[in-house]
């Protein structure tokens, strides 16, 4: 048995270490950890309850908003307080915005990349990935660092910056758009969408959201007309390497449903095992530190954990990371998720295929990208400026809250709870810490560990690049899984 | 000039801030035209897991050359001065020793954002992390590389703070530091580029006739100056957010909430709710920086009873509620 020790990872956000046991050129098992405590849930403790607004931003710059979702979600679940209609859909403008264009950092900063690594030299492809994928040069980022930053003016517009703003309050966003703004908001939403389907789909959003199957993806893929887009390049690469058998976890998916609407969100909350999915229960998750520099072994629930380093003395211990689970199950959370509990056609069939899979995550964002930019487009029209975007948070001297939204990498949620007037309890669990946590206090590994096993590794490699796919596919976030 | 970016104890905002920058062709291309070469970033490099690592011991041992040093992230010293709260992965060692042996080879060094400037949100608390900045420990100098250091170029840590920065307070001081204009003389006394702290968050408020007239908001969304009621700092803030708007278009105080002062130390534990402003006796303690507090209760006296109703009754709505009147017209009919 040989032990690969694979860090400081890179194009992930965050530090992350894995370590891989490796024997007759295969994965045997694998320890993932994350090597940053920061102590964020500690410093909430005894602050005013509406300071949590300004902290849990930035517990991460690229997740930002989602963490100030959960936490206005939180207080206003404390509170009582429900959000004009403005204010919903400002938000779900707000959060998409952050959504989508993580999904697309992910795929031209983080990901594709990887393709245009000299180790693939001289396959068929790889010239063609290379000039437009290479890290930092490839042609790709001179298109799409610019669009990102022209459609991050739905941030300057609605939420003033991003990252770390703190339009998003209890009882909506403290911007009210005019009449003006709201036509010129059409305006970045329309570019951005030029840009999608000029570049990454060569199609329309909607041709692209109505792929129904893999081979209906693969035939999108080839074709004479969509075959240059960018997510078209991924897709033929991905079939030559089999990537769509790649990387498959617990294939049970987890989401606590995304984007408000009055009766339902518009991605609904759920889980999904074997083809059956059942209502999602808050009350099904626990978390333990058994195998983290943390105090205690015991799961408990969120609402009664705790947080407390222990960095010496724990011998089981090899990450910063509790594990949570939900019914005692190790579940997976994020796009393809998401994607699988609004039973959407693709991700259903690449799924009952082979698994959730490295092409399988990656096509759950584009599926993402291609329905909630016109969705963006819908909310828009509804916002009506004049009518009121926020109602006045009310100090509480005693209560609890939940707050629970899917960020771009999955189920978000934030505990908490306010004693004399103060916040007493603060506990995060963020979607990495799900996909990545090290193993439970009953020894089962984490989705992330569970997908690594049985990658082969050739003899001399030090970095294994379908290792790194595997890793990347989840598009970890190592700052928000500790926090 | 070759470029190493290292991210400590940071939330990695800095760097999303940083890819947002508005140039024509992104924000690599402009660096890269400018004569800056990014050899390695966490977010960004190709190279992964030992070839990394490799890079890095390279660069610390001299035999990898490098001329500016990014830093983003507070140094967490803790638990008891180890620096284990935040290991290196892959490499054994914490991320502060590796802090101290590039510092030591860099010609410039830069810490970007106010976490890596003054250890920022992540000294807040207790400071269970025993989290620093590089050269300061909130406003104390000091900090992880002690208040003596210089870079070999001769600067001391040069001080890009902001939670997080704008795009353009790296990219110009990465252009200056390129183009050999920059020098400590473009510093503040936090040393902080003076191009964008010599302003204040005040300077071109969009709220500044709520401000003039304190025609103050009440809660979140309203239009009126966020100062009196709403725990606004731009008064006392140093940083040109509201002459230099982020993505084109927006601000702290444009996207309708305070200027909570994240580019000076100590913003994290301001001593009352962030979104609150502390009064003695209805009147705010902190006032503007370089005004006579007496002035400044006499003429908010004076200005709040000369009100105009369109402005008084707009400060506490989310929309103007009248216009501002037409002037009278003038010459022929």
């Amino acid at each position: 048995m040989t032990r690969l020790v694979l860090g400081p990872f890179n194009r992930v956000e965050g530090d992350l270490e894995v370590a891989l046991d490796v024997a007759d050129g295969q994965v045997r098992s694998a320890e993932v950890s994350a090597s940053l405590y920061r102590g964020f849930e500690s410093m909430l403790i005894g602050r005013d309850p509406m300071d949590a607004l300004v902290i849990v931003p930035r517990i991460c710059g690229i997740c930002s908003v989602s963490q100030s979702a959960a936490a206005a979600s939180a207080l206003a679940d404390a509170a009582g307080l429900v959000m004009p209609a403005n204010g919903r859909l400002a938000r779900n403008m707000i959060q998409a915005c952050e959504n989508v264009v993580d999904h697309l950092t992910h795929f031209y900063c983080f990901f594709t990349p990887d393709f245009a690594r000299d180790s693939y030299a001289g396959l068929s492809w790889h010239a063609a990935m290379a000039t437009r994928f290479r890290a930092q040069r490839g042609t790709a980022l001179a298109d799409y660092l610019p669009a990102r930053a022209d459609f991050l003016r739905v941030m300057g517009y609605l939420a003033g910056k991003w990252p770390h703003t703190l339009a998003l309050q209890p009882g909506g966003t403290t911007r009210a758009i005019t009449a003006t703004e709201k036509v010129r908001l059409f305006g970045v939403l329309r570019e951005f969408r030029a840009f999608l389907e000029a570049r990454l789909f060569a199609d329309t959003l909607e041709n692209f959201a109505a792929l129904d199957s893999l081979p209906a993806l693969v035939n999108w893929a080839d074709a004479a007309a969509t075959r240059e887009s960018d997510f078209a390049r991924f897709v033929q690469v991905a079939m030559a390497l089999g990537l769509e058998q790649v990387g498959r976890a617990t294939d049970h998916f987890v989401s606590v449903g995304a984007y408000a609407d009055i009766a339902r969100p518009f991605f609904p909350a759920g889980c999904w095992q074997g083809g059956v999915v059942s209502a999602f229960d808050p009350a099904a998750v626990m978390e333990d530190a058994s195998h983290a520099w943390l105090v205690g072994n015991t799961p408990l629930p969120p609402a009664q954990g705790e947080t407390r380093p222990q960095p010496d003395g724990k011998d089981a211990a090899y990450s910063w990371c509790k594990a949570p689970r939900y019914a005692g199950q190790v579940v997976e959370t994020g796009a393809l998720a998401r994607q699988m509990l609004s039973a959407h056609p693709l991700a259903l069939d690449l799924v009952t295929r082979h698994g959730a899979s490295v092409l399988g995550r990656i096509a759950g964002r584009m599926l993402e990208v291609a329905r909630v930019l016109p969705q963006m487009e819908a909310w828009l029209k509804e916002i009506m400026p004049g009518d009121p975007f926020c109602v006045p948070w009310q100090a509480l001297e005693e209560g609890q809250g939940v707050g629970l939204v899917e960020a771009a990498r999955g189920a978000l949620g934030h505990w908490l709870r306010i004693e004399r007037g103060k916040i007493a309890s603060y506990q995060i669990i963020a979607p990495t810490t799900w996909n990545f946590s090290p193993r439970d206090a009953g020894g089962q590994p984490g989705a992330l560990e569970q997908a690594l096993v049985g990658l082969p590794v050739a003899e001399g490699e030090k970095a294994p690049v379908l290792v790194q796919h595997v890793v990347r596919s989840f598009d970890p976030c190592m700052v928000c899984t500790v926090h | 000039m070759k470029l190493l970016w290292l991210q400590a104890s940071g939330c990695g905002g800095c760097t999303q801030s940083l890819l947002g920058d508005g140039a024509r062709q992104g924000v690599l291309q402009r660096l890269a035209a400018a004569g800056v070469e990014l050899i390695s970033h966490p977010a960004l490099s190709e190279a992964s897991g030992a070839e990394a690592l490799e890079e890095l011991r390279a660069a610390a041992a001299g035999s990898l050359p490098f001329d500016i040093l990014c830093v983003e992230g507070a140094m967490l010293r803790g638990p008891n001065g180890s620096g284990r709260f935040h290991m290196l992965s892959g490499s054994g060692e914490p991320m502060i020793e590796w802090v101290r042996r590039l510092a030591a080879r860099a010609q410039v060094v830069v810490a970007v954002g106010t976490c890596t400037a003054f250890g920022g949100i992540n000294a807040s608390g207790d400071n269970l992390t025993e989290a620093c900045g590089l050269q300061f420990d909130g406003a104390e100098p000091g900090g992880l590389l002690g208040a003596d250091f210089r870079a070999l170029g001769g600067l001391p840590v040069v001080n890009v703070t902001g939670c997080p920065i704008h795009a353009d307070w790296i990219v110009d001081t990465l252009m200056a530091i390129a183009a050999g204009a920059f020098a400590e003389s473009d510093l503040d006394d936090l040393q902080r580029p003076a191009f964008y702290s010599e302003q204040l968050v005040h300077h071109g408020c969009p709220k500044n006739e709520f401000y003039e007239f304190k025609a103050s908001a009440m809660k979140p969304s309203d239009l009126g100056c966020l100062m009196e009621n709403l725990g606004c700092k731009g008064t006392q803030a140093h940083a040109d957010c509201n002459t230099r708007p982020w993505h084109g278009v927006g601000s702290c105080i444009r996207g309708g909430f305070s200027c909570i002062a994240c580019t000076e130390p100590g913003f994290e534990e301001p001593g009352h709710p962030f979104m609150e402003t502390p009064k003695v006796a209805g009147i705010p303690t902190g006032l503007p920086l370089d005004m006579p507090k007496a002035w400044f209760v006499a003429l908010a006296a004076l200005s709040k009873s000369a009100t105009p109703k369109r402005v008084r009754e707009s400060a506490t709505r989310d929309h103007p509620v009248a216009l501002p009147k037409a002037a009278k017209k003038r010459g022929r009919q």
